[in-house]
């Protein structure tokens, strides 16, 4: 197989989250961008399904801050070769992201009937997973998204996918290559990788560049605003010292009849 | 008739989602307000039992193919794309679940139109309709303006009361065919959950582990606690995506919705698609290390701490207690 995965680098939103002076994006200052929790499982299962079914891994990423560090890793895992894009386009938003990519498999990468592009599910910033439908469409392409599990027929150059849905059903698909898959969860959790390795993979590996001319895509949106949601103040807020609160607790406990 | 709004069914395994009320509740006042006509979208077969409760909507359009009540985004998006032509719709809404997912997106690339998604709330301004969506974890509101009086809307589920949708009468009936297109993929089966070791749905109380558990062995302290009050342990997404704890005690949008006498959310972020699963709770504690945690903003009870602190006292004073 020959498996692509893209990347997106998302703002942490552990961190605390500014809005801009225009009020029309997030403040980049206070940002700290980290790999998509859902890319790193795309990575994990374009791994997982090389070590069964053979085949190469393509990791192609977006230049942006910290990324290499999530491509060396990748290559710490199993992947064979890691693509760094760089475009001099302000766009972030997924239709934008998923033309870029578009260009990268036409222009840059042989495509055929063992080929699987994988990308994470869904993002902090991409919520339903476009990215990868958005992708799918401009090649004409299948697509799922929401997956947590691939299966590789060799003679039938198809996979059959196992997606979710609610209440922990989950569906089997079957479908031809090439296809787009959002991966929502690996077969397995990322395998750890000692950072003595990722050292070392750094010290000898390399990223290859290429440079994407940019091009506008029509959006019909307009942001007219961001906001940080009122405070329900639904939660009342128990504090003091830790004896303090887990008294509180306890009182609150008895109270309702928990205990 | 120029210009109309389409609601997409959403239904599953001949069930319809409530989503689907909350939708034509909400379609029907911006339909009113555009003075334009509601149209409800079913697509599949055998769902003709429910075509009396979409009474709200001024038609029902229907393809009758039991391809499409279980198809590739793709497919449903092609035949979505011809009703949305034919009824000359300016929006459609769809539900933002993982039944319906890829629908929106796919069809907005097929149609050129813009997609808004995670919609909370709407509103007509100046002739234009304003979707107000949740980002970034349920950190951030934004206001998006549809310019083009034109687009695809995808609702969270839960942003709307789904009574102001359920509407008891008939309406109109219009059978449109499937176009005529092959499909690379298809759907094999459903994949039921395994049976799990206790079912979260029945149990009254829930001591829930998110994110900040930060270790498989703190999952212990929750344990600890369960041992003296009862109940089960549940989890957010990362956990279970962590291999920690089996499927069957995710709470969430894949998960189980459940609705404990007491959920006790230890590390939950709080982000939407777990708050959709339990947001209905008797009593909601959250203990989160962030303040800007939106947990906060739906549990009756909030505790900024870090949980190894509390919890572990709170089990012991409890256990003497006893």
């Amino acid at each position: 197989m020959n498996i692509v995965v893209f990347l997106k680098m998302v703002p942490d939103v552990v961190e605390e989250l500014k809005i801009s002076d225009d009020g029309k994006n997030l403040d980049s200052d206070w940002l700290r961008m980290k790999l998509n929790e859902c890319d790193e499982h795309a990575i994990e299962e374009a791994i997982i399904l090389k070590e069964k079914f053979g085949g190469t891994v393509t990791v192609v990423g977006l230049d942006a801050p910290e990324i290499d560090e999530a491509f060396f890793i990748a290559l710490a895992k199993g992947a064979d070769k890691v693509v760094r894009i760089s475009c001099e386009w302000a766009e972030t938003r997924s239709p934008g992201i998923a033309l870029l990519y578009s260009r990268y498999l036409k222009d840059f990468f042989v495509m055929d009937n063992q080929t699987l592009i994988l990308s994470g599910s869904q993002a902090i910033d991409d919520l339903e997973g476009e990215m990868v439908y958005y992708l799918a469409e401009i090649l004409n392409l299948p697509v799922f998204g929401v997956i947590t599990h691939v299966e590789f027929d060799s003679a039938k150059n198809s996979v059959s996918l196992v997606k979710e849905f609610s209440g922990g059903i989950r569906g089997e698909f079957e479908t031809e290559l090439p296809a787009v898959l959002g991966i929502q969860a690996a077969e397995h959790p990322p395998r750890y990788i000692p950072i003595a390795k990722i050292r070392n993979i750094m010290k000898t590996a390399s990223i290859e560049e290429i440079e994407i001319p940019p091009d506008g895509v029509p959006s019909g949106i307009e942001i007219s605003g961001l906001f940080e949601p009122e405070a329900l103040g639904k939660a009342e807020m128990i504090e003091g010292s830790n004896d303090e609160i887990t008294q509180r607790i306890i009182d609150i406990f008895t109270e309702k009849g928990i205990i | 008739m120029k210009n109309s709004i389409l609601v997409l069914v959403e239904h599953f395994q001949g069930a319809v989602a409530d989503i689907t009320y909350e939708m034509l509740g909400a379609g029907r006042k911006i339909a009113d307000s555009l003075n334009v006509p509601l149209h409800a979208v079913v697509l599949g077969k055998g769902l003709n039992e429910f075509y009396s409760r979409f009474g709200i909507a001024d038609s029902i359009v229907t393809v009758e193919d039991d391809r499409l009540n279980m198809a590739a985004p793709g497919m449903t998006a092609d035949v979505i794309k011809n009703i949305f032509l034919l009824k000359e719709a300016s929006y459609i809404f769809l539900g933002g679940t993982n039944i319906t997912s890829g629908v929106g997106p796919s069809l907005s690339a097929r149609l050129s139109l813009p997609l808004v998604n995670f919609c909370k709330n709407l509103r007509i301004e100046e002739g234009k309709l304003v979707v107000t969506s949740q980002l970034f974890g349920g950190k951030i509101l934004s206001d998006t303006i549809l310019s083009d009086g034109k687009g695809i809307i995808s609702v969270y589920p839960g942003s709307f009361p789904a009574e102001n949708g359920k509407v008891v009468k008939t309406p109109v009936i219009e059978d449109t065919t499937m176009p005529a297109l092959q499909y690379k993929s298809s759907f094999i089966k459903f994949i039921e959950p395994e049976p799990g070791d206790v079912d979260i749905t029945k149990e009254n109380i829930l001591i829930s582990v998110g994110r900040g558990i930060e270790t498989s062995d703190n999952i212990g302290i929750a344990e600890d606690l369960m041992e003296v009050i009862g109940g089960a342990i549940a989890a957010s997404r990362p956990v279970i995506d962590q291999g920690w704890l089996p499927l069957s005690r995710q709470v969430g949008k894949s998960g189980m919705i459940v609705k404990p006498k007491l959920y006790f959310a230890l590390g939950i972020s709080g982000a939407p698609e777990h708050v959709e699963g339990m947001k209905d709770s008797e009593l909601i504690i959250a203990i989160n290390k962030d303040s800007t945690a939106p947990i906060f903003n739906i549990a009756h009870y909030g505790i900024c701490a870090d949980l190894q602190d509390i919890i572990p006292l709170l089990t012991d004073k409890l256990k003497l207690k006893k």
